[in-house]
């Protein structure tokens, strides 16, 4: 791990250097503006017992940028060495592979912790405005991030895998898509099953990525989806490790 | 330096390179020759401890490359073919990245990338991005890229494809120099940068190795194996050529005829030119030229690699 820090600077740079970065963070404040807005408008409208974090975290205003910039963050990170041919100078300097896939896998975090830091302001400037707390409870706020960067690093762990296993970035774009849809709406499954099936339905709850995120921004605090979302995560780099082991064993 | 045991790989039902064995030793510059598709690049990413091997050993500074593979990797310089660059990245820039990265202490980092830069020529593109570079820059920041961390062995994997002469001649000098401080193992598959840059060859061909030796040795050994010219005024042409061919070391004979002047290209095996003599004046032919071409380097490329399909 000697060479960790090298690489991960090199990751981190690599992202914030190129232009496409910036116009994923323009679009992205933009939507979640947008959706902070919306749930200060929502509670403008009736009286009820939202908080505006909640609001935030819970809507489909939410989801659906959350969902849509992970493909962006990850397709490149392996696909594009693999193209240029780079992956063979990188892969012949004295670092091992798991150096590479965690330097690689903390660098698109680092990016994604970049995206969401912004929000921390729209409570901010909800405090200063109105006079008060965005939450009840601390324990609301800090759920909610922490979710979000355990959903966050699991989805990002699925497109390190998507990015390893092909040349092409949009291929690993759209396969790292589709594999965080699949684990996103495994967990809307949930809505599908009446409470007459509770086995189902607890079952259910460990996918329910929706459903953690609806918990955590209420300050409830469940040991299941951090073993959950963090175990998986480790998986899938593990996994990932072994596909940029298997493109040269192969090749 | 490099010691090569059996190495053997295979891709899917394809053997790349088939239980190749070679030893090279310290300062030596040895160049890796075979057509296209031999093995060269395969046995070269084997050795750089990219490609795992799937059969056979090999070692490098005395590491093993697959089972000490990281130890291995700090004393190789390695180019890949084509060298492959971020065109994201300043020359400089890079060249310190990859310093850190194979190992070069913090403190030394810009002094090792201002000798390299010096080294390769590429004083006043240092701050250009590495994506507008021409082929001949790109080539001269892959060999520094190389030797950044000042490794023992330096492997180079076509390092003068697509270059214009001018920066071929320069890469070639640039590889003579080399050789004061590091053992060199470079592919090609052009024949004349052999001769003037190596000091050793090792010729491979559908992955097995046909021959080693200095360039001048295998010219030698091969020079028999030349060929032979004789022209001359013979009576009846298909006879002379049956009579040729029963010589001695004569396997093939082609003949053009001119005005009245035939040219015979004996393909030989041993030097048979007094033989041929012989047999002219039996048969009272006018002899105008007998001759052994002079070998080339070329020539023993083709006999060694393409003997069966001659």
């Amino acid at each position: 791990m000697k060479r960790f820090g090298t690489l991960f600077g090199r990751e981190v740079s690599r992202t914030l250097q190129q232009p496409l970065a910036y116009v994923v963070l323009f679009f992205f404040l933009i939507l979640t503006g947008i959706n902070f807005q919306a749930g200060v408008l929502a509670m403008n409208a009736e009286p009820g017992t939202t908080t505006s974090v909640e609001a935030f975290f819970n809507s489909l205003l939410f989801w659906f940028p959350f969902l849509l910039v992970f493909p962006l963050l990850t397709m490149r990170l392996f696909s594009e060495e693999y193209k240029l041919g780079t992956i063979e100078t990188l892969m012949t300097a004295p670092v091992g592979d798991a150096e590479v896939v965690l330097a690689k896998f903390f660098g698109a975090l680092v990016f994604y912790a970049v995206l969401w830091l912004p929000s921390l302001v729209y409570f901010g400037v909800f405090w200063w405005v109105t006079g008060q707390a965005p939450v009840e409870a601390p324990g609301s706020i800090l759920g909610a991030y922490a979710m979000l960067a355990l959903v966050g690093a699991f989805y990002i762990s699925l497109g390190c895998l998507a990015s390893a296993l092909t040349d092409n970035q949009i291929v690993a774009g759209i396969s790292a898509f589709a594999l965080l849809c699949m684990m996103f709406f495994l967990g809307i499954l949930w809505f599908f099953f009446p409470v007459a099936s509770p086995a189902m339905q607890s079952l259910a709850y460990y996918f329910s990525t929706i459903q953690h995120m609806a918990d955590f921004s209420r300050g409830i605090f469940d040991t299941r989806p951090v073993v959950f979302y963090i175990s998986f995560t480790l998986f899938t780099l593990f996994l990932t490790y072994h596909a940029l082991q298997y493109r040269r064993w192969r090749a | 330096m490099i010691k090569v045991e059996k190495l053997t790989k295979r891709y899917g039902g394809v053997t790349a390179v088939d239980e190749i064995s070679f030893e090279v030793g310290k300062g030596e510059i040895t160049g890796f020759l075979g057509p296209n598709g031999a093995g060269k690049s395969t046995t070269m990413r084997m050795l750089a401890c990219y490609l795992p091997p799937t059969a056979g050993r090999a070692q490098v500074a005395g590491y093993d490359v697959f089972a000490d593979s990281i130890r291995a990797r700090e004393h190789i310089g390695y180019m890949p073919e084509n060298v492959p660059l971020p065109p994201d990245m300043r020359v400089r820039e890079y060249l310190a990245y990859r310093a850190r990265l194979k190992g070069v202490p913090g403190r030394r980092v810009k002094e090792r990338v201002g000798d390299v830069a010096e080294l390769c020529n590429l004083e006043g593109v240092e701050n250009k991005f590495i994506g507008t570079l021409s082929k001949g820059y790109r080539q001269r920041v892959g060999l520094a890229d190389a030797m950044v961390h000042e490794p023992d062995l330096l492997i180079l994997d076509e390092p003068t494809i697509g270059l214009d002469p001018n920066q071929i001649r320069q890469v070639r000098t640039l590889i003579k120099n080399l050789s004061r401080h590091h053992t060199i193992l470079l592919s090609t598959h052009i024949l004349p940068e052999v001769e003037m840059v190596c000091s050793r060859v090792i010729i491979i061909n559908g992955g097995k190795i046909e021959a080693v030796g200095s360039p001048e040795t295998l010219r030698e050994t091969l020079q028999d194996r030349g060929r032979t010219r004789l022209e001359a005024r013979v009576g009846d042409v298909s006879a002379a050529v049956k009579k040729l061919k029963a010589l001695n070391g004569v396997r093939e004979v082609d003949c053009s005829e001119g005005k009245g002047w035939n040219t015979f290209l004996l393909h030989v095996e041993a030097d048979v030119r007094e033989r041929v003599f012989v047999l002219a004046k039996t048969e009272g032919w006018d002899v105008r030229e007998l001759s052994r071409r002079a070998v080339s380097l070329e020539e023993v490329f083709v006999e060694v690699t393409h003997h069966d399909e001659v």
